[in-house]
C-alpha cells in the first residue's frame, strides 16, 4: 500500500489506515441511497455536480433565449411566452422588471452554479483522486456535504423564481443600494433574501470542497507522485481551490454586511440618498456603496480564474494527449498558473474604474491588470507550440480544447482594451464588456468543460459519447459563439449600453436592429445544439459504444490504469507507484509511456 | 511527536504528507486562512468607513463601565478582564494539547475543562457588555454616543461593533461547542482507543485562532 502514513503521524498509522484499507477490500453493502444519493464516492459526487450543473445550464441558457427574444424582436409579441411565464410576460412581451430578473439570474446561475459548482465541482472531484493516485478525497464525508450544500443553495435559488415579487433583479453583482433596499424594486424584496441565502450556502459548499481538494492534492499523492510529476489538471484544480478558499470568505463578509443593511437598520453601504419609490431620503448616514464593490470584486475577479483555471488545466492535458506530444513548457505552465493565482487577487478594482475610484489608484490597477497578459500569453504560446507539427487526433475532446484556446485568445485580447482605465471610460457598461467576458470566461470555460466531458466520459461511464453529434455540437457552438459575440464588440464600441430592455428609442442604436435580430437567431440555434449535447450525454450513458480497453486515448496518467468501471477505492489492488511525469508522449520511438512505468536504463532525458 | 521520518525523506515526492501532518490539520490551517480573510474583510470594511467619517466615538468613554461598580469611570477595565480570560483560555488549551501529546487523559480533561470555562466566561462577559450597551440605547442602527470631538456620530460605530464582535462571539461560541464535544469524546476514551489526541490539537488550532482574532478586534474597537 503506497499511501500508507498519509493519514497521520508516523506512529499513529495504526487503526485509522488499516480501516481505510479494509474499506475497499470487502465492500460493505451499498443501498441505492448510499450509492447514488448520499454517496461518499468522489466519482459519484462528481457526477452529481455535473448533472446538477447541466440542469442549471439549461435553465440559465433558456433565460438568455428569453431575453434575446426581447432584444432581437423588441416590437413583436410572443403569446406563447405568456402561456409559459404567466404574468412575467403579459401580452407575450417580457416586462422590464422581469427582463432584469432574467439577466440577473442568467448571470448568477451561469457564473456560480454552472461554471464554478458544475465545472470545478465536477472535475476536481472526479480527477483529483484518480490522477494523483488516491482512494478518495481526504474527507469523503465533507465532500458529500459540499455537494449537498450546493444542492440546497440550488433549491433556494430556484425557489426564488416562483415567489410573488420575483427573483432578485439588480444584476448578478448585487450592488447596493439597489440590493439593500426592498423599496427600490420588487426583486429586491424577498427575492434578494433568497439570493443571499442561496449564495451563502454556495460559499459553504465551495469552502468544504476547496479544503478537500487542497489537502487531497498536498497529502494524498501516491508514492513517486511529486508535485512536479502531477498532470497540469491537478495544478490547475489545486490553484482553483486556493483561489476559492481565500476569496469566497470576503464575499461572505460583504453579504453579511448587506443582510444587516437590509434588515438591521445599519448603514454599511447606505447613505442619505433619495429614493424615488418612497419619495423620501434615507435616514442612513456614512455608509459607502463603493465598499460593497470592493468586497464583491475581491471575490469577483478571482472568480474569473476559478472558472478559467480548470478549463486551462484540462485543455493542457487533452491537447498534449491528442497531439501525442509532451506539453510544451510544463514548468512555465505551472509558473504562469501560479502568477495568475497571485495576480487574480490584485486586480479587482479594474471592475470599478468609473465608480469614483481615485484615478491614481486606477493607474496602479491598470498596470497589475495588464501584467496578467504575460502569464496568459505564456500559456497560449505553450498550447500552440504543443500542437506545432503534431500528429493531431481530432477527437471531440481535442476539438473543444482547441476551441477553448481560440476563444481564450479572442476574448483575452479585448481584455487588454478593457484593462485600460482611460478606454474604460468609453467602453464600460457597453456590449463590448458583454462580448469580452462571454467569450473569455463564459464560452471558453464552457469549451474547457465540454472538452473535459467528452474526454473523461469513458472514464465516468465506461462508454463513449457519440462522435457525430459531438462534431455537430462543436462546429455549431464554435461558429455560433463567434457569430453571437463578435458583432457585440461593434455595438459596444458604438456605445450601446448593456442591461437595456429596448434600444429602438435611440437614434444611435437603431442601426443595430437587424444585427440584434441576427444575434438572437444564432443564440436560439446554439441553445438548441446544447440540447443535442445533453441528449448525447444521457443517451451515451445507456447506449454509447462500450469501452473495450481501459486506456482508450493512450494517455499516460493514472486514471486510465484503473478498471473500466472502477469501484469505490478506484484500484482493486494496490495503488500504482509513479516513476515519471505525465507527459512522456512520442518518446524513444514509443507512442506513450505510462507514469507507472519505471525509467529504463537507456532512456533519454526530457 | 517523535518523528519516524528519516532525514533524507523526500516529503514532496508523494506517498507521504509534505508537511508531515495529517490531512485534517492541513484542512484546519486552510480553513483558518479562509476565516482570516472573512475577518480581514470585516475589519478593512470597518477601517474604510471609519476613516471616511468625520469623527468617531471615544472608546474610553463608551467602554468605561464595570459590572457592580455603578457609574464609576473605569475605561477599558472590563474589556481587559475579558481579554485576559480569553488569553488564559488559550494557555489552558496549550496545556490540554500538551497533555494530549503524552496521552494523559486526565490532564486533557482538566485543561480542556478550564478552556471551556474560560470560553464560557468570555461569552458571559460579552453578553453583559452587549446588554449594558443595549440599555444605554446602543444597537444595530442606534448609536447614543457622540464623537470624541462632541459632534453627533453616525450609527456606524455601533453597527460595526455589534456585527464584528458578534461574529467573533459566534466563533467563540462554536469553539466552546467544539471543545465540549472534544471533552465528551476524551471522557469516553475515544482518543485513547484511537491512540492519539490529534482532534484536540485541531480544536486547539481553532481556539488559538479565535483568540488571535480577538486581539485584532480588541485593538480596532477598544484601543483606537
Amino acid at each position: 500500500m503506497s499511501n500508507e502514513a498519509l493519514h497521520g503521524h508516523p506512529e499513529v498509522v495504526t487503526t485509522h489506515d488499516v480501516h481505510h484499507d479494509e474499506h475497499h477490500v470487502h465492500h460493505h453493502k451499498e443501498t441505492f441511497i448510499t450509492k447514488y444519493v448520499f454517496s461518499q464516492d468522489h466519482k459519484m459526487i462528481a457526477k452529481q455536480f455535473l448533472i446538477t450543473g447541466m440542469i442549471w445550464a439549461v435553465i440559465g441558457g433558456l433565460m438568455s433565449v428569453l431575453f434575446r427574444l426581447q432584444l432581437g424582436y423588441p416590437d413583436q409579441t410572443f403569446p406563447w411566452l405568456e402561456d409559459i411565464l404567466g404574468r412575467w410576460a403579459k401580452g407575450g412581451k417580457i416586462s422590464a422588471e422581469n427582463y432584469y430578473a432574467l439577466v440577473t439570474m442568467h448571470g448568477t446561475v451561469l457564473v456560480f452554479f454552472v461554471l464554478t459548482g458544475g465545472l470545478s465541482g465536477t472535475f476536481a472531484n472526479f480527477l483529483i483522486p484518480l490522477q494523483i493516485g488516491a482512494r478518495d478525497m481526504a474527507s469523503p464525508f465533507m465532500n458529500m456535504l459540499s455537494y449537498w450544500f450546493f444542492f440546497g443553495g440550488s433549491i433556494v435559488m430556484i425557489s426564488s423564481l416562483f415567489i410573488q415579487t420575483g427573483p432578485f433583479s439588480g444584476g448578478w453583482t448585487a450592488y447596493p443600494p439597489l440590493s439593500a433596499l426592498g423599496d427600490a424594486s420588487p426583486g429586491s424584496k424577498t427575492g434578494m433574501d433568497l439570493w443571499i441565502t442561496a449564495m451563502a450556502m454556495f460559499v459553504v459548499s465551495s469552502l468544504l470542497g476547496g479544503l478537500n481538494y487542497i489537502s487531497t492534492v498536498l497529502n494524498m499523492r501516491t508514492k513517486g507522485m511529486s508535485m512536479t510529476r502531477m498532470p497540469l489538471t491537478m495544478w490547475a484544480l489545486f490553484f482553483t481551490a486556493v483561489l476559492g478558499v481565500l476569496s469566497f470568505p470576503v464575499l461572505l463578509s460583504g453579504f453579511i454586511l448587506l443582510l444587516f443593511d437590509r434588515h438591521g437598520g445599519t448603514s454599511f453601504y447606505l447613505s442619505d440618498i433619495y429614493i424615488a419609490a418612497t419619495k423620501t431620503a434615507l435616514p442612513n448616514e456614512g455608509g459607502s456603496a463603493i465598499l460593497f464593490q470592493h468586497l464583491f470584486w475581491f471575490l469577483g475577479h478571482p472568480e474569473v480564474y476559478i472558472i478559467l483555471l480548470p478549463a486551462m488545466g484540462m485543455a493542457s492535458e487533452i491537447i498534449s494527449i491528442n497531439a501525442r506530444k509532451p506539453i510544451f513548457g510544463y514548468m512555465a505552465m505551472v509558473g504562469s498558473m501560479f502568477a495568475i493565482t497571485i495576480l487574480a487577487f490584485l486586480v479587482w478594482a479594474h471592475h470599478m474604474f468609473v465608480t469614483g475610484l481615485n484615478p491614481f489608484l486606477g493607474s496602479v490597477f491598470v498596470l497589475l491588470t495588464l501584467l496578467i497578459a504575460v502569464p496568459s500569453a505564456i500559456k497560449v504560446f505553450n498550447w500552440l507550440t504543443t500542437i506545432w507539427k503534431a500528429n493531431i487526433k481530432f477527437t471531440p475532446g481535442m476539438m473543444f480544447a482547441l476551441g477553448f484556446v481560440s476563444l481564450f485568445i479572442s476574448g483575452g485580447l479585448t481584455g487588454i482594451f478593457l484593462g485600460n482605465s482611460t478606454l474604460d471610460i468609453h467602453l464600460h457598461d457597453t456590449y463590448f464588456v458583454i462580448a469580452h467576458f462571454h467569450i473569455v470566461m463564459g464560452v471558453s470555460a464552457f469549451f474547457g468543460m465540454f472538452a473535459g466531458i467528452y474526454h473523461w466520459f469513458p472514464k465516468m461511464y465506461g462508454r463513449f459519447m457519440n462522435n457525430t453529434m459531438a462534431y455537430i455540437h462543436f462546429w455549431v457552438t464554435l461558429a455560433g459563439a463567434y457569430l453571437i459575440f463578435w458583432p457585440m464588440h461593434y455595438e459596444g464600441l458604438a456605445g450601446m449600453p448593456r442591461r437595456y430592455l429596448d434600444y429602438t428609442g435611440w437614434e444611435s442604436f437603431k442601426q443595430f436592429a437587424e444585427l440584434n435580430k441576427f444575434i438572437s437567431t444564432v443564440a436560439i440555434i446554439v441553445f438548441a445544439v446544447q440540447l443535442l449535447f445533453i441528449f448525447n450525454f444521457f443517451y451515451s450513458i445507456f447506449k454509447g459504444r462500450k469501452l473495450t480497453k481501459p486506456n482508450p486515448w493512450g494517455a499516460t496518467t493514472l486514471e486510465w490504469t484503473t478498471p473500466i468501471r472502477p469501484g469505490h477505492g478506484n484500484w482493486p489492488g494496490e495503488i500504482p507507484e509513479v516513476h515519471r511525469w505525465a507527459y512522456d508522449y512520442s518518446k524513444d520511438g514509443r507512442d506513450f509511456i505510462p507514469q507507472t512505468e519505471p525509467i529504463g536504463p537507456n532512456e533519454s532525458h526530457h | 511527536m517523535a518523528q519516524a521520518v528519516p532525514a533524507n525523506q523526500k516529503w514532496w515526492g508523494g506517498g507521504r504528507s509534505p508537511f508531515n501532518v495529517e490531512y485534517g490539520k492541513l484542512m484546519m490551517w486552510y480553513f483558518l486562512m479562509s476565516d482570516a480573510f472573512t475577518f480581514g474583510a470585516f475589519l478593512i470594511a470597518y477601517g474604510t468607513v471609519r476613516f471616511s467619517s468625520n469623527g468617531w466615538p471615544d472608546p474610553n468613554v463608551v467602554f468605561s463601565s464595570f459590572p457592580g461598580m455603578g457609574h464609576a469611570h473605569m475605561p477599558l477595565v472590563f474589556v481587559s478582564v475579558m481579554t485576559f480570560i480569553l488569553i488564559m483560555s488559550s494557555v489552558t488549551m496549550v496545556l490540554a494539547v500538551g497533555a494530549g501529546h503524552s496521552n494523559d487523559r486526565k490532564s486533557v480533561l482538566k485543561w480542556l475543562g478550564w478552556t471551556i470555562v474560560g470560553g464560557a466566561a468570555f461569552l458571559g462577559c460579552q453578553a453583559w457588555e452587549w446588554t449594558h450597551l443595549y440599555h444605554q440605547g446602543a444597537w444595530w442602527g442606534m448609536n447614543p454616543f457622540v464623537n470624541a470631538d462632541g459632534t453627533e456620530a453616525s450609527t456606524n460605530f455601533t453597527n460595526f461593533f455589534f456585527t464584528i464582535t458578534g461574529f467573533h462571539g459566534f466563533h467563540v461560541f462554536s469553539g466552546v461547542i467544539i471543545n465540549i464535544i472534544m471533552f465528551i469524546m476524551t471522557y469516553k476514551g475515544v482518543f485513547d482507543r484511537r491512540g492519539h489526541y490529534l482532534m484536540i490539537e485541531k480544536a486547539g488550532l481553532y481556539w488559538h485562532f479565535v483568540d488571535l482574532v480577538w486581539v485584532f478586534v480588541f485593538t480596532c474597537f477598544y484601543l483606537f
